[in-house]
């Protein structure tokens, strides 16, 4: 250990340091001269681009209201899956006690308005539970940020929560207006009129009259400002399950994903990347389909921040394009990581664990006496793996830059701001000029939040001016080429006093950034290690057991593989290492690992309440067959606590997951059957990590490259799976796309442990 | 030029006798509902039906397919109602994302017109199609409906 070298300043030390980081957050935004200051501007304004069609009106930027009395919700986040289309639009219904078979969603203009600030909001390294004032400040600071930037995004599991006040409000004003136009219309007072399902109604003359009767005039109607949003108490619509607005048009083909993007004109673009990271492109031979039929051209695109080298073949359609580029001979200047290997990279991690400059991310009461005292010691190193996201959807983006005049973009992204932002820069066209279309997302999980094939497409684009292009990466590609979940590496010692409780607990996690890796990309001049960044230690730093003394602190690890935000981000590492560390401990002390656990959580109900929950659901108590186990794990993630217990059978070596039971306390579940929904998808994203996930490198090259190399979890595998889900109150607001993912992987290998006495140390798991 | 039988409807298609049916049905006759998802036959999103069976578009050729029945997810559904598949993943809430969910629909519809009453390991075997939001759960439990549904709603798969 060498604590000895560990920052430990006074606390004056520490206002400073983290001035500094958001100081240098701030810096960062400056930096790129995207900013501007937006807080004084109205939400409620309807932006430039939502202009009222001739048969509706615009009712705050929020929604429109046809005459035929349909409700079209305004929702500013993309839908890849996670049941925002339906969500978002709820929560306006609930306000204007909308019938739901009136309501209807559309994507919103991009505005600064519907920035999603909550996501940079979230990023400030304080605990959840920290309520102090400097935690306040930096979280109030990065959420004022958040809205400078005015970035629209989804990610970070905040759609709700950002929405929440911001679309209720909305709905409460139009409400008023709705409102106020009956009034006018019957000559009687607001007060007296109700709404009963999309009609206001004056009960004592009999009047009535639909939304689409009123729609109109409320909408000439000055915007008031006193709107007030609902008592929780008479929500009628909010925490019911509502049938999700998008789901018929995904079961007949017709919903339009990116790569369902038809332009007229369009022609297709296959593409091969650099195999080696930050390698260029030294030459090519294209003679042999130069001249072939169908193939319009051949193209070098330059590596940039966001994007590697590549070459490409543009074709009529995309199967010649596609055979045309397997066939040019390319030569690469591989640069020098061609002899990047993930063994060599392992012992590097290993050395970081024992002697790294670790920046701390919680330091509480005394670990190295606690540690040093004579005590059972427990110690263990645990590892996991690089994974890609493997969207089903293969990456893909098109685009056409008409010459000095305009750019437009299709894509089906997390992050509609950047995409804007990234097209202006490629295209050299002013951002106004730019349009963005944002088809589904055939899944994100953080993917999608990146712009290298937003570069690569426009930079293509503009190299045939006038002509739509759609670009189309391979599998191949898409699993070569991703930002990938950082490999990391982390190193536990705890001490145990002779009741078993622990009093003493240090953790070091070595890894790469994904905060640094993403800004990096995106605006290289902001890229600093200065950043303290919160996911590298989100799950370690923060957890809500009583531990009296205990230390968490981060190496940062530089490596040339660009890793990413992968659904859960640092929480999808640090659950498996701790949970499955505090199951050491719970048997090292030779106690149960739910009553260890519950008591280091006296003092905090709710999350005591969810791991009970899930243990008793599953039956924590009752026993199992001979070659069967139980583990559990919990995690407090995005806002949300998750626990999960999970059942496994041994069939000889072979670890077989029967059964995963869920509890989760989100705080209020706005769409119930969604909130299940996102806790299963969770689970099987989690338990294809568990059992298969392993992105490798070799010769600076990745190894896998299809889902024969990567392979998923299939409804074989599936287990059965079990979501109760804890309504605790609307101030306890979480997300719900990202939670569920974390304990998977722990609960498991508890579970493995508790049937065949096999600790599980390194993910995938891998039992001889 | 090769003619092809698509959802009922005769087309002639000008592309290379080995263009895999995935990129003809969805670049020349824009049945986007089709989708790529490895090109490898290994994920399931390109699942159509050839004269009734499950069959992968990604690496079937097109030369492969003349005179033969081919029926896409736009052409699952008949007299403008959804086909019982469709309607059981709208019942049950299926779809997330959505990408995977027509060849995951078209692979079901094909396993219940040849199997009206699948056992759950006979789905199991037969769905092997790749979901990356893990809609399995659901998918268990609408396929679980429509195998133990009573004759009279019988699968009405179009081929």
């Amino acid at each position: 250990m060498s604590a000895g070298a560990l920052e430990t300043g006074p606390p004056r030390n520490k206002w400073r340091r983290r001035f500094l980081v958001t100081a240098s957050i701030a810096g960062g935004a400056l930096a790129i001269g995207a900013w501007r200051f937006y807080r004084e501007r109205d939400r409620l304004t309807p932006p430039l681009g939502l202009r009222p069609g001739p048969n509706d009106a615009v009712l705050t930027a929020w929604l429109r209201i046809g005459t035929d009395g349909v409700v079209i919700v305004q929702v500013p986040r993309q839908e890849m899956g996670q049941g925002v289309t339906t969500a978002l639009p709820m929560l306006v219904a609930e306000e204007l006690d909308a019938d739901p078979a009136q309501v209807r969603f559309e994507q919103a203009p991009i505005d600064p308005i519907y920035a999603n600030s909550t996501l940079i909001g979230d990023g400030a390294p304080v605990r959840p539970d920290d309520r102090g004032k400097l935690a306040g400040m930096m979280r109030e600071t990065q959420y004022k940020l958040g809205e400078l930037l005015g970035v629209q995004a989804t990610g970070g599991s905040t759609s709700v929560r950002d929405a929440w006040p911001k679309m209720r409000y909305a709905g409460a004003t139009a409400r008023a207006m709705l409102l106020h136009a009956a009034a006018n219309k019957f000559g009687v007072p607001a007060a007296e009129c109700v709404i009963e399902k999309g009609v206001v109604v004056h009960a004592s003359s009999g009047k009535r009259a639909g939304f689409g009767e009123l729609a109109l005039d409320a909408a000439k109607l000055p915007l008031p400002r006193n709107a007030k949003p609902k008592d929780p108490a008479r929500f009628t619509l909010l925490g019911k399950s509502l049938a999700r607005l998008d789901i018929p048009a995904k079961t007949d083909g017709s919903a339009q994903f990116g790569l369902d993007v038809r332009v007229p004109g369009m022609l297709y673009a296959a593409i091969r990347q650099c195999p080696v990271f930050g390698g260029t492109l030294k030459s090519f031979d294209d003679t042999a389909i130069k001249a072939r039929k169908g193939i319009q051209g051949v193209y070098a695109l330059p590596a940039t921040s966001m994007s590697a080298a590549a070459l490409v073949v543009v074709a009529d359609h995309y199967w010649p394009a596609r055979t045309a580029l397997a066939e040019v001979a390319i030569a690469w200047n591989e640069g020098n990581q061609a002899a990047h290997d993930t063994r060599d990279q392992r012992q590097r991690y290993r050395a970081l664990l024992a002697d790294g400059k670790a920046r701390e991310y919680e330091s509480v009461g005394d670990v190295d006496t606690a540690l040093a005292a004579p005590a059972n010691a427990v110690t263990a190193d645990y590892f996991v793996p690089y994974l890609a996201h493997a969207a089903m959807e293969p990456i893909n983006c098109t685009a056409v830059v008409r010459t000095g005049a305009t750019c437009e973009v299709w894509v089906g992204s997390q992050a509609p701001t950047l995409v804007r932002r990234v097209a202006a820069k490629a295209s050299a066209i002013d951002s106004e000029k730019v349009t963005v279309h944002t088809p589904y997302l055939g899944g994100g999980f953080g993917r999608r939040a990146e712009m290298d094939v937003v570069m690569q497409c426009v930079l293509l684009a503009k190299q045939i001016p006038h002509t739509p292009v759609q670009l189309i990466w391979s599998r191949e590609e898409d699993i070569q080429h991703d930002v990938y979940r950082p490999m990391a590496a982390s190193r536990f010692s705890a001490a145990l006093d002779s009741s078993g409780n622990i009093v003493g607990w240090h953790n070091r996690i070595v890894g790469q950034s994904c905060t640094a890796g993403f800004t990096a990309r995106l605006m290289p001049a902001a890229a600093s290690d200065l950043l303290k960044d919160k996911t590298t230690c989100e799950g370690a730093f923060d957890l809500p057991y009583a531990m009296a003394n205990r230390r968490v602190e981060h190496v940062l690890a530089h490596e040339p593989v660009p890793v990413g935000f992968w659904r859960s981000v640092g929480h999808s590492y640090n659950a498996f290492f701790t949970e499955s560390f505090l199951d050491e401990c719970a048997h090292a002390a030779g106690k149960d690992a739910v009553a260890y656990r519950l008591a280091m959580l006296g003092h905090a109900p709710r999350i005591a309440k969810v791991l009970e929950l899930a243990a008793q659901k599953a039956g924590w108590d009752t026993p199992l067959p001979p070659g069967h186990g139980r583990g559990i794990a919990l995690a407090q993630s995005f806002h949300s606590i998750v626990a999960q217990v999970a059942e496994v059978e041994m069939i000889g070596d072979a670890p077989k997951v029967r059964r995963i039971v869920c509890a989760v306390d989100c705080g209020f579940a706005v769409n119930p059957d969604t909130v299940v929904a996102q806790m299963e998808s969770a689970i099987v994203f989690g338990l294809t990590a568990a059992l298969h996930g392993e992105i490798t490198l070799k010769n600076g090259r990745v190894e896998q490259s299809n889902f024969y190399s990567y392979d998923m979890v299939r409804l074989a595998d599936t287990p059965v799976i079990e979501v109760h889900i804890v309504n605790s109150g609307i101030e306890h607001l979480g997300g719900i796309g990202e939670p569920g993912t974390p304990p998977v992987a722990p609960a498991v290998c508890n579970a493995i442990f508790a049937a065949s006495g096999k600790r599980i140390r390194s993910l995938p798991i891998r039992l001889e | 030029m090769i003619t092809l039988t698509v959802n009922g409807k005769t087309e002639d298609v000008d592309a290379e006798p080995d263009t895999p049916l995935l990129w003809v049905l969805r670049d020349h006759l824009n049945l986007t509902g089709t989708k790529f998802g490895c090109g490898v036959a290994a994920c399931g999103a390109c699942t159509v039906h050839l004269d009734g069976a499950a069959a992968l578009a990604c690496m079937m050729p097109l030369s492969a397919c003349a005179q033969r029945k081919i029926t896409t997810i736009e052409g699952l559904s008949s007299e403008g109602k959804p086909h019982r598949v469709q309607q059981a993943w709208i019942d049950h809430q299926v779809p997330q994302c959505g990408y995977c969910q027509s060849g995951m629909i078209m692979a079901a519809a094909a396993l219940l017109a040849k199997k009206p009453n699948p056992s759950d390991e006979l789905i199991a075997k037969k769905l092997t199609n790749i979901c990356r939001c893990g809609t399995y759960p659901r998918v268990k439990k609408a396929m679980r409906a429509l195998a133990d549904a009573k004759e009279g709603s019988k699968p009405g798969v179009r081929s």
